[in-house]
């Protein structure tokens, strides 16, 4: 069973540089073991030592998030296309430097 | 109502229009399955975001945050930082927007235009170097106020307090709610409200999915969730590409005569596809989505007109969103 997985940039020194690879899995958590035996690291930067979804990352089938979808227990099928991104959509510029910004704020005020 | 005592109090109040010819075909004797389009553009300065900038501005005020003369520091890649601009200049303030680049040259005029200063951060630095930029200037300007639109809880309730009762009002019958998902107000705002009042109601987020410039990071845990954000809200998000974003954004004013932004094509796609799977179910539905902004900010990009791959290149590394 084949699953195609776009890789995004930051990720791709597991993939030996391949932004697209190809993986087999009941499940997205099955998926990712798969890819982990032949991209030994990338599961560890996907998913928490309590087994979660890494809170930055956001995971997609067919274009939909999976955490709506059952999150690693998310059933795939031959076919399907995961995408894999970092969570700073909606406007990386605008969230990374509000996020500065706050965190520069709170630390200000903490003093 | 047609006549307001200021520009400020013409915000929201925008109409809901039907998509007859957007809408699937349903066979015959099946429940309707029906598209409403929410003309945001007909705020103020033509973008949803003149709800938020209003009511954050407001909450500040009643704060006693935001006093006469006060200068605001907001980063924005664009509609908020408008939007912020024209209730800054009627209230009495000062507006510094900090902004990639690589953003439309007409954001950038209207921004002037309005009376807003710019601090351009390189693009080509990605977000680091928009962190480095933002953390630079906060340090120098301690006394300048910051909104911080993506924890700002005036700006949800903006859209808990006026969107949501308005499309209640004007569709009781609404399944869906389908809106884009940048700083996280307008469906966290609307959602919760539609969540209390309509049974069953499916909140669904269209989130753009940028080029891979946008996306250069450095690692994983330099990534950022908005702190409005509550992903139980929500009852689905789609991640839409550039491509299938210009394509609905094209059909929406080919098909319905709407010339919208291609945040609105992302959002559509997202409307489209509810759509067709209560179709195929056999379910009733009114699905309403925003059309968050009119095109004609983003005619410099090119990308209304040429091929689909023509106009994917154009909007390569911007923010269309």
């Amino acid at each position: 069973m084949a699953i195609e997985v776009r890789i995004p940039t930051i990720l791709r020194s597991y993939t030996g540089g391949a932004k697209v690879v190809e993986g087999s899995g009941d499940t997205l958590g099955d998926l990712l073991a798969d890819l982990d035996s032949r991209h030994g690291g990338l599961r560890a930067r996907l998913v928490t030592d309590a087994g979660a979804l890494h809170r930055f990352v956001n995971v997609y089938v067919n274009d939909e998030d999976v955490r709506f979808l059952g999150a690693l227990d998310a059933k795939l099928n031959d076919g399907d296309s995961v995408t894999i991104l970092p969570a700073v959509a909606g406007g990386a510029f605008g969230f990374a430097a509000a996020a500065a910004i706050a965190g520069h704020r709170a630390a200000v005020a903490a003093r | 109502m047609a006549r307001y005592d200021s520009l400020l109090d013409a915000c929201g109040g925008t109409p809901l229009v039907g998509l007859p010819r957007l809408s699937p075909t349903v066979p015959d004797g099946a429940p309707p399955v029906r598209l409403w389009a929410k003309l945001e553009d007909r705020n103020p300065t033509g973008s949803i975001k003149d709800r938020a900038a209003l009511f954050m501005v407001r909450a500040a005020e009643e704060a006693g945050r935001l006093r006469p003369g006060d200068t605001i520091l907001e980063p924005t890649s664009g509609n908020t930082g408008i939007s912020l601009a024209m209730v800054a200049k009627l209230r009495g303030y000062r507006l510094v927007c900090v902004m990639p680049e690589n953003v439309s040259t007409e954001r950038v005029q209207l921004l002037r235009m309005y009376g807003a200063e710019i601090i351009f951060s390189p693009a080509a630095g990605g977000s680091n170097q928009a962190v480095a930029t933002a953390k630079q200037i906060a340090a120098e300007h301690p006394d300048w106020v910051m909104l911080f639109q993506y924890g700002n809880e005036a700006n949800a309730r903006a859209h808990y307090e006026t969107t949501g009762p308005e499309l209640l009002h004007d569709l009781p019958t609404i399944t869906h709610f389908v809106a884009g998902l940048g700083t996280t107000g307008t469906l966290m705002g609307t959602g919760r409200y539609l969540r209390e009042k309509v049974d069953g109601i499916q909140v669904v987020a269209a989130e753009p999915r940028y080029g891979e410039l946008v996306y250069g990071l450095r690692n994983i845990d330099e990534g950022y969730v908005p702190e409005l954000y509550d992903a139980t809200v929500l009852s689905r998000r789609f991640s839409v590409g550039t491509r299938d974003a210009v394509l609905r954004t094209r059909q929406l004013v080919e098909v319905e005569g709407i010339f919208a932004g291609f945040s609105t094509g992302a959002i559509l796609h997202a409307a489209l596809a509810v759509a067709h799977e209560a179709v195929r179910d056999g379910r009733r539905a009114d699905v309403a989505f925003v059309v968050a902004d009119g095109g004609w900010k983003y005619l410099s990009t090119g990308a209304y007109g040429g091929t689909l791959a023509d106009a994917e290149d154009a909007l390569e590394g911007q923010l269309w969103a």
